[in-house]
């Protein structure tokens, strides 16, 4: 932040998402100040940072989530394919059917089964489905799920493993065809066996999608992503290249962190 | 929620690591005195079974007195229509007849009007207006029911008389459940009375169910492009369903057993008519109202075994309102 570029670091990317002066609150108190970040399509963006720094913040405001707590308001400028997100115009309720999000904790409505979950997209939104049964065996593909539960498509989603109920949650995701997954700490509450499943699915999902990534491992950020946001009392640190802040970070700050100096 | 997130909390709700096998541990090497523990353990019990001690008690008292009436009157005593104490003759059915149709007519007005009440005072109200609207409610029950009765006869049976009545009469007279005089008095105002004395007690409980749902149910389906109604429809109500069927439930219990407001605006007369603006009498009021005068045996134990039925009624209803959810679910596989 010292030395503010305003045009952020991307090279040769097209650019998705992008975010400038973008602020939010939680009544009085900033979480998130003055970002200026552009998020760059079909690739893997990891939101790197200590504890409360602002990255779920951040990440809730790409899809207008944010403005869901009360009290809670975001000023700036957030433009997808370069329509403002905030603009009075847009309807929060479908930029969320483009911007789709994944939570910390597996979340699957637990009085729906697992075939109800993955079309919950569709009921929620009122939307028939032509063929369902194909969307699900299709989606739940997708996130290599479909061989553990083609057996017990009708029981509850409550009854998977974590790692399989956040799958789960990845696909009723997909099922709804966005743009871009906002995933905000998508494994902190798995094994490492489950992580390192949901890592490899990041992986072949960034061909078609582009995905936002929060988390605090820094591991995870350096193994999946491609470009990396580091972010530290609710300022953008650094951004750049996934490599170049790990092995090459132009602030000291952001080399402190990623080297575990401190957080 | 996202200040909770952070914290290094295990999950909870998984039942496979601590609970379970903390338990079994603490049996195998009890911590601290075993004296204490089976001291603890023999208090809680004896609650325990004060709590099934007291209905037995209750019941067995009716059971006796009642012998009178049972011996005299056997089954004919659930279907007579007779009321005569002159003669000597009882039959209960205009009361049960008054207790289930005015407790029916009361959740048919509240159940929705509290449902309502309760989504919009924890998901929709402006969170400002929340807390205060919830204490208001809150508020409500605690009135006195005496206070409603009184506000029954001044206010709502001169409305139901003049306004409300004359209108069902002029397009719904036809119908046998809507026909008769506008008296004021009877089954409707008590349905009413009792609707809006249940209302409170269904929606702050309802409320607190809703609240209860985690939020984690609200973002997913938020986050999946879920208009607010579709929210609460699909994401909270499924998942606070029992909680809300047992709001009902207390609130149904509440209208079986209330006495004096219904006294106050029901009319008190003794007879099954099909209108429900026709005067009709309930068990808990006939039991208050007549007691003090019943001079014979036979009359007194006609009035205990009319509270042996009203027991009965009310578990009847409790357990059908609980068959009837369980069915609904089984049919629905649990969802909207
Ligand atoms: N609902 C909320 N109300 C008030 N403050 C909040 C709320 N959620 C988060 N915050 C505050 O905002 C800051 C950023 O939080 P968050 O975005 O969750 O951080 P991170 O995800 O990086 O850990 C923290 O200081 C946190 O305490
Ligand atoms: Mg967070």
């Amino acid at each position: 932040m010292i030395d503010t570029d305003p045009q952020p670091a991307v090279v040769a990317e097209t650019t998705k998402i992008s975010v400038r002066k973008l602020n939010a609150y939680f009544d009085k108190f900033r979480a998130v100040k003055d970002i200026d970040l552009d998020i760059p399509e079909k690739r893997v963006t990891a939101m790197i940072g200590p504890s409360g720094c602002g990255k779920s913040t951040f990440l809730r405001c790409l899809n207008r989530m944010h403005e869901q707590t009360p009290g809670a308001r975001a000023e700036g400028a957030v433009t997808l394919d370069g329509i403002d997100v905030y603009d009075r115009k847009i309807d929060p309720v479908r930029l969320r059917r483009q911007v789709g999000m994944v939570f910390q904790k597996p979340n699957p409505f637990p009085t729906m089964s697992i075939r109800q979950n993955v079309l919950a997209g569709h009921t929620l939104n009122g939307l028939k489905v032509k063929a369902p049964n194909e969307v699900v065996e299709q989606t739940l593909r997708a996130v290599a799920l479909w061989d553990e539960v083609k057996d017990k498509l009708d029981q509850s989603g409550m009854s998977l493993s974590g790692g399989q109920q956040q799958r789960l949650c990845i696909a009723r995701v997909l099922a709804v065809e966005p743009e871009v997954i906002l995933l905000d700490e998508p494994c902190s509450a798995l094994d490492p066996i489950a992580t390192a499943r949901i890592e490899e699915l990041i992986d072949e999902l960034k061909e078609r999608y582009t995905l936002v990534l929060v988390t605090h491992n820094m591991q995870q950020a350096a193994r999946v992503s491609d470009y990396t946001a580091f972010f530290y009392l609710g300022d953008l640190i650094e951004f750049d290249r996934t490599e170049r802040i790990f092995t090459n970070p132009q602030v000291s700050r952001t080399e402190d962190y990623v080297t575990g100096k401190f957080g | 929620m996202s200040q909770v997130e952070e914290l290094p909390v295990p999950e909870v709700t998984s039942d496979r690591a601590t609970p379970a096998g903390s338990r079994d541990a603490m049996r195998a090497a009890p911590i601290g005195s075993p004296t204490g523990d089976r001291a603890f353990r023999g208090v809680m019990t004896l609650f325990g079974l004060t709590i099934l001690a007291v209905p037995a008690m209750m019941v067995a008292q009716l059971v006796r007195t009642s012998q009178l009436s049972l011996a005299k009157f056997g089954l004919s005593f659930l279907t007579s229509s007779t009321w005569d104490p002159v003669h000597q003759q009882f039959g209960a059915w205009p009361f049960i007849y008054g207790t289930v149709l005015s407790s029916l007519l009361a959740l048919v007005i509240a159940v929705p009007v509290s449902i309502g009440l309760a989504i919009f005072l924890s998901d929709l109200a402006p969170s400002r207006l929340r807390k205060p609207l919830g204490f208001l409610v809150e508020l409500l029950a605690a009135i006195p029911s005496v206070v409603y009765g009184f506000w029954g006869i001044f206010v709502l049976v001169p409305a139901l008389r003049e306004s409300v009545e004359p209108l069902i009469i002029k397009y719904l007279g036809s119908i046998p459940f809507f026909e008769g005089p506008p008296l004021g008095f009877g089954m409707l105002a008590a349905g009413v009375i009792l609707a809006i004395m249940i209302v409170p007690t269904i929606t702050s409980i309802t409320r607190e169910v809703l609240k209860a749902v985690p939020d984690t149910h609200r973002e997913a389906a938020i986050g999946l492009g879920a208009t607010p109604w579709d929210t609460i429809r699909y994401a909270v109500l499924p998942a606070a369903r029992s909680g809300i069927v047992g709001a009902i439930i207390l609130g149904l219990n509440r209208a079986l057993g209330e006495t004096m407001a219904v006294t106050m605006v029901i009319g008190n007369r003794p007879k099954a008519a099909a209108s429900i603006l026709a005067p009709g009498y309930s068990m808990a009021s006939v039991i208050a109202n007549e007691f003090a005068e019943a001079d014979s045996d036979l009359y007194l134990s006609a009035l205990a075994e009319m509270a042996l039925l009203l027991l009965c009624v009310a578990l009847v209803m409790n357990l059908m309102a609980r068959w009837l959810v369980a069915m609904t679910k089984n049919r629905m596989g649990g969802t909207a």
